[in-house]
């Protein structure tokens, strides 16, 4: 079920990978809409990697669209803003998308209010490079990719390093996503002119856009628009191949080489980030909007109209699902992200957060289980493994509980893509025990350096 | 009310491939009919016994030994009944059904079931079972009958009783290409060779089908290209060697290919997924090391055909190979 339309030039890809079917023809000719402002909001404190934002209002206070309601709790935090013209109606705890039970602020809409946002740009001439990692820490702004890891500690570049090439990640290899694919049609000037204020602090040398070819109209949008900039912008097109859209594989893709096992993108002098990331970046020093909303896809066999979404942060998934025509009878399975990598739901009671790239709705034709077959060391796992690890050997040490001896075989390098389930015949669940090993051997790591420490 | 919906839970990835194992094995069992035909075709009703015999001891062995629960699931995956078939197309067609029965006992019961089951087996099963008979019935075993157009004729000793080896109630029996070759420098006709008309175990004869099944086979990407290149690449610069040196006593690369069990072994032995090692490296150490077996045991050992034996000590180098063809990890 592949697109029809796909990039006839030059691809570039990494080795190995899968070939999932990708259903983005379900809404990758939706524009981007907005949502409407709903009576309620909810806004947990710990939407991103690090420490949780701390509050800085309190039940009954009357806030405004864009004031920020929570400020960050350290340097791996950021800030977190209200997405209408409300009143704080409850500070408390909720569950979140996650399926923890986190602290967080609940937001009652002034449905009086116009929900009007004055615009107002930060002059970036008289920033110098803390107070611009400052002020994007404090817009609220986190890796829009999925992890909601915060952006600006990826911006510090730390002491002896230099970022050489800023790289953005349009690749949306997960099947039926298609958000960073709408914002890059439709927005392809904020993207360019997010490069632009980023490369202002980080001085480097080429900004390369990777994306992958299953999106000609984005590449050739953003490739007519990056001619006309001064500073060298080069758009790469990549094979559509799972997982394309994982850090290190886009480095390999675009550059060569590998990401050295244990060290990050920027000791090779890269700065990877999201093309939706970038976009907030534009839309907070030319328009001081921070981050309180984002563009979300609604889809899956199961969802009665597919489409990409404008949602302010907070916004309970039900009402949004409720625009979208609802869930169909034959709905089976709640997902919040892509198939591979996407996390499951039990209800549709929780808030989009700052890291909900998608909500995905499947049929039970798609929830199948799968019968396990003994492993028939065919090998399918390690053609897969964008890692070039050995998943059946590593399976086969997992159900016997043998993680220690999983650490000789790189356990750790593996960063959960999936590939290795998805491709296995036999239906095995690789990658599950992988997430079960980690777990265990890194709880065991740090046992025993409280044990050493102590 | 809000009625109230089945929701499925569990951990990603939430697509799989469309193949599974079952769908392997079954491909690799529908190429298999043809050449149990033309094995019937050539070889008659003794052919199609010594086929059922075998595939029925498999899947009965494969039932008994695994327990209640995964009885059947073991039965689905195919796995036995490839067994089966491979056993019998490595069976002479004059072969005792009874004795048949007992290889596949062997190959099922030592060759798969005590190891583990399905996946955890060092030795290619069928090839397991056939060199439990070769060692157990030697004579039965080398006694070709050869393809004579009778179709409806039982041969040889197919019907001989539990522990005797049977009165051979046809007197012709022949000689396989190899063994004319081995012990009395004589040729095969290269025709005969490629369609089949020769003797020899039941699916081993035609070079044309076998070489066929092993293309289709690798456009569908069950096979891994390097094996056949590998292997046979191997015997034909070794035997082509030899031969250069003195055509007179070697036979020549051309027949070495295409006689015995050599494509029958490359296609379906050499490349069974379990016993064959999984890195790319350590598969072309695998084939090389079939491949030069195969020369030294046809050329210089006792037995006219050394492609069992080549592929069965492979397969017992198959874990050192694995463990020292590790790929290397990403980044390291």
């Amino acid at each position: 079920m592949s697109s029809n339309n796909t990039y006839s030039g030059k691809t570039y890809t990494f080795n190995h990978g899968v070939h999932p079917d990708e259903f983005k023809e379900l809404s990758s000719q939706c524009s981007i809409q907005r949502m409407p402002f709903v009576e309620e909001y909810t806004l947990p404190l710990g939407q991103h990697i690090g420490a949780p934002s701390k509050t800085l209002v309190k039940k009954g206070d009357s806030i405004k669209r864009g004031q920020l309601i929570a400020e960050p709790g350290g340097f791996v935090s950021v800030g977190l803003h209200s997405p209408v013209d409300g009143i704080v109606s409850e500070i408390g705890i909720f569950s979140n998308p996650n399926g923890q039970v986190l602290p967080g602020i609940k937001i009652k809409t002034d449905p009086y209010s116009p929900q009007k946002f004055n615009e107002q740009p930060i002059d970036i001439d008289k920033l110098d490079t803390k107070a611009f990692i400052a002020e994007v820490q404090k817009a609220g702004i986190v890796g829009l990719g999925g992890a909601a890891f915060p952006s600006h500690v990826k911006f510090a570049i730390p002491e002896g390093k230099e970022c050489k090439y800023i790289m953005l990640n349009g690749c949306e290899c997960e099947p039926f996503l298609t958000a960073d694919h709408r914002v890059m049609v439709e927005h392809p000037e904020e993207i360019i002119d997010g490069i632009l204020i980023l490369n202002k602090f980080l001085g480097a040398e080429k900004a390369y856009i990777g994306i992958e070819a299953n999106k000609p109209d984005a590449i050739e949008k953003l490739h007519e628009l990056a001619k006309t900039s001064d500073f060298p912008i080069e758009v790469i097109a990549l094979e559509v191949k799972y997982p394309q859209g994982a850090e290190k594989m886009l480095i390999s893709a675009i550059l060569g080489g590998e990401v050295p096992s244990g060290k990050l993108p920027i000791d090779l002098g890269v700065l990877v980030a999201n093309v939706g990331t970038i976009m907030a970046i534009s839309e907070y020093f030319r328009k001081g909007k921070p981050l309180m909303e984002r563009v979300v896809t609604i889809t899956g066999t199961a969802i009665k109209n597919p489409a990409n979404m404008l949602v302010p942060i907070g916004t309970p998934m039900s009402t949004v699902i409720e625009y979208c025509g609802g869930i169909t009878d034959d709905a089976a399975r709640y997902l919040l992200g892509g198939p591979m990598m996407g996390s499951v739901q039990k209800s549709l009671d929780t808030p989009v957060v700052k890291g909900t790239s998608g909500i995905l709705i499947l049929g039970n034709n798609e929830v199948k289980d799968f019968e396990e077959y003994s492993c028939v060391r065919c090998g399918r796992c390690v053609d897969a493994c964008p890692m070039f690890l050995n998943p059946s050997m590593m399976g086969l040490l997992a159900k016997k509980g043998l993680w220690e001896e999983m650490l000789e075989y790189n356990v750790m390098d593996c960063f959960e893509c999936a590939s290795c389930s998805f491709a296995c015949p036999s239906g095995i669940p690789l990658v599950q025990s992988f997430r079960v090993a980690k777990g265990f051997l890194r709880e065991k790591q740090a046992k025993e350096k409280a044990v050493k420490d102590s | 009310m809000e009625q109230i919906r089945k929701i499925s839970v569990s951990t990603s990835p939430y697509l799989k491939d469309a193949i599974t194992t079952p769908k392997i094995m079954m491909t690799v069992v529908y190429t298999l009919v043809p050449i149990v035909l033309i094995s019937i075709f050539y070889f008659g009703l003794a052919a199609l016994l010594i086929t059922l015999t075998a595939v029925f001891s498999c899947m009965f062995t494969e039932w008994l030994f695994n327990k209640p629960s995964d009885r059947l699931q073991s039965l689905k995956d195919g796995s036995g009944l490839i067994t089966g078939l491979l056993l019998a197309l490595t069976l002479p067609p004059g072969f005792p059904l009874w004795m048949v029965f007992v290889g596949g006992v062997v190959a099922i019961g030592m060759g798969k079931a005590m190891w583990g089951g399905l996946g955890q087996n060092v030795f290619n099963p069928a090839l397991l079972g056939r060199a439990f008979l070769q060692a157990a019935f030697p004579t039965a075993i080398t006694t070709w009958s050869p393809p004579d157009g009778r179709y409806f004729g039982i041969r040889g000793t197919n019907a001989a009783l539990p522990f005797f080896q049977g009165e051979s109630i046809d007197a012709t029996t022949g000689a396989t290409p190899l063994s004319k070759m081995k012990f009395d420098h004589i040729g095969t006709d290269l025709w005969d060779l490629l369609v089949g008309a020769t003797g020899g175990s039941l699916g081993e004869t035609c070079a044309l089908l076998l070489i066929f099944m092993g293309g289709f086979l690798l456009f569908k990407k069950i096979i891994d290209w390097r094996l056949p290149v590998s292997i046979l690449g191997t015997v034909v610069i070794l035997s082509g060697v030899f031969y250069l040196i003195n055509p007179e006593v070697y036979p020549s690369p051309v027949f070495m290919i295409l006689s015995g069990g050599l494509l029958l072994g490359t296609v379906y032995m050499a490349t069974d997924l379990v016993t064959s090692p999984m890195a790319p490296k350590g598969t072309w150490i695998y084939g090389v090391g079939i491949g030069i077996l195969v020369v030294l045991i046809r050329n210089w050992g006792g037995l006219p055909e050394g492609v069992m034996y080549a592929i069965l000590l492979m397969n017992a180098g198959t874990p050192l190979i694995n463990r020292f063809t590790k790929i290397r990890t990403y980044g390291h």
